[in-house]
């Protein structure tokens, strides 16, 4: 049998002076250990533990270029690239496949907080970068590895202590190159002590003709009592794969919003990873996928409650049409001697096809006795007599059902905690359903062709 | 009150119930006919021939254990396995009779007095109680009571060692067809070794009229009880099958790897009722029984229903999943468990439903209470084949917590193939309502008749599924074990 890592661990040994040359030090130290982790690693195959519908080693055993020598790519995003989210004024900043484009990223300093590439935040910020850069992630997971073998740019976003981010950032990442291609994103997001901050990122594909692969890891340190919203919405085409990892490490009376939204896709595994290490904690794990055609959802949460007294909430939602493929499995650890922990998950899913096929796998492991953990998970259909009521008051049965399949994710989108993307999410969603999404004016993504 | 602060009285009443004695755990001092311990297809062939087995049974057995020799041990199991010598267990272990011209009907004295103890109603208990009973010591069924009776129904009910000699046909047609030897390691095991167990045989339209009950016991040392049972009840046939179990205290682990497979006809139901109390070890956790055991039951008709209701409350390690294939259209399968474990106890225990029939439906209630260092697992599966339209699963798995050193898990997997079936889950985890207690307290009922009060009340939904019979056995187990392990 083939093992797909091993193309890439080759590229990694023939051009590795290349890669390293244009690379802070501080990357290339963690390459080697990534290229031991990867030595005799394999990708999880479809049905092996965790990985229940999802087969990695098919995703990366297709042909991709990969970017070693950092060609530039010709075209502006911003040019092709305009979100369209009334009153929502964001600090934007652009990727077009793994590199920040220069003309269409915005100041890197906005008030007191800091947005750099990894390259300047290395030499500019050394001692966090050496602290928390490639920390988290593990590198048992082999598809962190391979980011980090292969990574050689990433976005550094700072928040000192005590400041209060006044405007959203959003990241927007783009596939743009005419060749098939695969990516390593990498994002390390800081949040000082009473911190705060909101960050949108919204992957897209601008050409749909071309496999794409996006293997991106976020890590988010919550400094005590600071509070961080991460929104990550993904439009891409059906020939873009993506999997995508966000480690989380939470802090005392740190409060972390992560909301993940797939409206568009082809293949797309989500993995959450939040350790919560102080009291007080509180965490908000959200998602909501609009899975139709031949799309692939996979997400998988993993919430470890470290410390005493902390909250926690989950809720996925799942709404699954054609031959659509969903997969949810989430797990919420308690560890000993941590008590007064609440800790809910829930995991909602509407199968609207025949071919439509759900497996979701929601999972408790609870080592110490005075909490509050509970976990629920349905499939199932839309109310027949909801329908039929609508139906009465002279709704016809295709609005009818848009009607509460809207209904159904609107508690995903309410627990957004900025309102103009509430509301243009609530735009989307409508749009989506009518299956007309999405046009935003003057934009040239291929979100609306798939 | 600090909340790690626990009132004294309920430290105390946790050590008195963590001390609670075994009281199965007596040895039955009878001559054991033992096969020296290892394996290999020798030792196969001499189980198959101390039983006089025919042809094709023996090549089964060989066949599993060929196949046994490929499998390494599952790990995925929320429960720690130590690694088991499989060469330094004996694989048969039978009661022997004094004098081989005496018939297999007259009982050993002191084999009586073992059964007497456990209150197994034999003789002239048993036409009081009204129940027929298949006893199995170590791996050999022993006596079966009410046979005749059964027999003017057609009921077939005997060991299932009788079984392959009086009723080939039947056996060899139904034998390691739901579970095959190559279901799992253990199944494989079972499949090469198997000694004895029962066999029931519900003919068409025949409802039996009484509970059919079999007991367990592992007495002599160092063996492993290996038995296979098979129900098979054909159309419009009913049948409740009572299974019980229990080992003498000995401080080295012995292992107990049953197979059960059930057959359910058209419009044929099966009520599988167990009451499992392995000797749990000490403690301090030494010795106990290993239980690792395939349950499974094929609907394979139309409108056929099994149902499984067990009480797990022995067993220093529980590894079992009772199964339902719902291969009929409108078939129904049922799980209702309470597993308690106190001590160093491990189990993992759960269910699995495959949905393949149209408009089946399957209903599992799961109810775990852990105590002293115990670790609690409910593990399931609820699969809705693409074909299987119109189904209808609801799983509740509930755990109870009383003590912050104990564990309690659940890991379902629910995977649904189309749009017209609904599937729900819902699981919650927490220690005894703090207000429950103090709301006792205020009436002037103790915190620990409290405590027995709402665990009883917690675990009530699964005790109504028992039969009556086994239903008083069943809480005077969980109050054994539980006696105020609150604080």
């Amino acid at each position: 049998m083939n093992n797909a890592l091993q193309q890439y661990i080759d590229l990694y040994d023939e051009s590795r002076e290349v890669l390293e040359q244009q690379s802070p030090a501080l990357l290339n130290n963690l390459r080697r250990e990534a290229r031991q982790a990867l030595e005799n690693a394999r990708l999880p195959r479809k049905g092996s533990e965790d990985y229940e519908a999802s087969d990695l080693e098919v995703v990366f055993a297709h042909d991709y270029g990969v970017n070693v020598n950092r060609l530039p790519f010709e075209a502006d995003p911003a040019e092709a690239f305009h979100c369209d989210v009334p009153n929502l004024s964001t600090c934007l900043y652009y990727s077009s496949n793994d590199a920040f484009h220069s003309s269409a990223t915005a100041e890197r300093n906005i008030g007191q907080v800091v947005v750099a590439p990894f390259s300047m935040a290395a030499e500019d910020y050394p001692e966090l970068m050496g602290a928390y850069y490639g920390k988290q992630a593990h590198l048992q997971d082999p598809t962190v590895a391979l980011n980090l073998l292969l990574v050689q740019d990433g976005l550094f976003i700072y928040v000192p202590d005590g400041v209060v981010a006044e405007r959203p950032i959003q990241l927007v990442n783009i596939f743009n190159a005419a060749l098939d291609m695969m990516v390593q994103r990498r994002l390390l997001i800081i949040v000082g002590k009473n911190a705060a901050v909101k960050l949108l990122t919204c992957d897209h594909t601008q050409s749909p003709d071309y496999h794409y692969l996006s293997n991106q890891v976020v890590e988010i340190v919550a400094m005590p009592g600071s509070t961080v919203d991460y929104y990550d919405m993904e439009e891409s085409t059906p020939l873009t794969r993506r999997v995508s990892s966000i480690y989380v490490d939470q802090q005392a009376g740190s409060n972390v919003l992560i909301n993940g939204i797939t409206l568009t896709n082809g293949f797309t595994r989500n993995n959450y990873h939040v350790e919560v290490n102080g009291e007080h904690a509180e965490t908000h794990l959200l998602g909501m996928t609009i899975a139709s055609g031949e799309q692939h959802v996979d997400s998988h949460t993993f919430i470890s409650h470290n410390a005493p007294r902390c909250h926690s909430n989950e809720m996925f939602k799942y709404v699954l049409n054609d031959k659509a493929v969903g997969a949810f499995a989430g797990k919420i650890l308690v560890k000993p001697d941590c008590p007064r922990v609440e800790a809910y998950q829930g995991n909602r899913n509407l199968c609207s096809a025949p071919t439509a096929k759900m497996y979701t796998k929601p999972q408790l492991e609870i080592y110490t006795d005075d909490v509050m953990c509970s976990h629920g998970s349905a499939v199932g259909q839309l109310d027949e007599e909801a329908l039929f009521y609508m139906r009465t008051r002279g709704i016809g049965i295709d609005e009818a059902r848009r009607l509460l399949m809207q209904a159904f994710v609107a508690d995903v989108i309410d627990g957004v905690r900025l309102d103009a993307l509430k509301d243009r999410l609530h735009y989307l969603v409508e749009k989506r359903f009518a299956g007309t999404l999405s046009n935003c004016a003057g934009c040239m993504t291929a979100c609306k062709k798939s | 009150m600090k909340e790690n602060e626990k009132p004294e009285k309920g430290k105390q009443i946790i050590e008195e119930a963590a001390q609670a004695e075994y009281k199965y755990g007596f040895v039955t001092d009878i001559e054991t006919e033992v096969i020296p311990k290892g394996l290999d297809e020798d030792v196969v062939r001499r189980i198959s021939a101390l039983k006089g087995e025919p042809e094709w049974l023996l090549e089964f057995r060989l066949k599993a254990y060929r196949h046994w020799l490929t499998l390494k041990a599952p790990t995925w199991g929320h429960v720690h396995v130590p690694e088991i010598d499989f060469q330094d267990i004996s694989y048969y272990a039978a009661p022997r009779q004094k004098k081989a011209g005496e018939g297999p009907k007259e009982i050993d004295p002191e084999l009586k007095k073992t059964f007497d103890k456990l209150g197994i109603p034999l003789e002239e208990q048993l036409r009081l109680s009204g129940m027929a009973v298949d006893a199995v010591m170590d791996s050999v069924s022993v006596k079966t009571t009410y046979r005749e009776r059964l027999a003017e129904l057609g009921v077939i009910f005997c060991s299932i060692s009788e079984a392959v000699k009086d009723y080939p046909d039947l056996v060899r047609k139904y034998l390691g067809k739901v579970v095959p030897y190559t279901d799992n390691f253990y199944a494989a095991l079972n499949s090469a070794v198997f000694s004895d167990g029962s066999f029931v045989y519900i003919p068409k339209g025949v409802r039996c009229p009484m509970e059919l009950s079999t007991y367990f016991r592992i007495n002599a040392a160092q063996t492993g009880q290996f038995e296979r049972t098979l129900i098979v009840a054909d159309d419009d046939a009913y049948v409740s099958y009572l299974e019980g179990c229990t080992a003498p205290m000995r401080d080295e682990n012995q292992l107990h790897a049953a197979i059960v497979e059930i057959v359910v006809e058209d419009r044929a139901e099966v009520k599988y009722s167990t009451v499992q109390n392995w000797y749990p070890g000490d403690k301090d956790g030494k010795g106990g029984i290993y239980n690792l055991v395939t349950k499974r039951g094929l609907c394979r008709g139309d409108h056929s229903k099994l149902s499984w209701t067990q009480v797990e409350t022995g067993s220093a390690i529980t590894w079992k999943y009772p199964s339902c294939v719902l291969m009929g259209d409108h078939s129904v399968g049922e799980f209702y468990s309470v597993a308690l474990t106190n001590n160093w106890q491990e189990a993992d225990t759960g269910t699995k439903m495959i949905h393949l029939g149209k408009n089946s439906t399957s209903t599992i209630v799961s109810k775990g209470i852990s105590a002293g260092h115990s670790q609690n697992s409910y593990r399931g599966m609820v699969k809705i084949a693409p074909k299987a339209t119109g189904c209808r699963n609801f799983t509740q798995c509930d755990s109870l917590l009383l003590s912050d050193t104990s564990g309690a898990h659940t890991f379902p997997v629910i995977e649904v193939g189309n749009d017209t079936s609904i599937v729900e889950h819902e699981a919650t985890t927490s220690k005894i309502n703090e207000d429950q207690i103090f709301y006792c307290n205020q009436r002037g009922i103790s915190t620990e008749d409290a405590v027995g009060l709402i665990v009883n009340g917690y675990a009530k939904e699964v005790m109504a599924k028992l039969p009556m019979e086994f239903a008083v056995e069943a809480q005077k187990l969980l109050s054994v074990s539980l006696e105020g392990s609150v604080g």
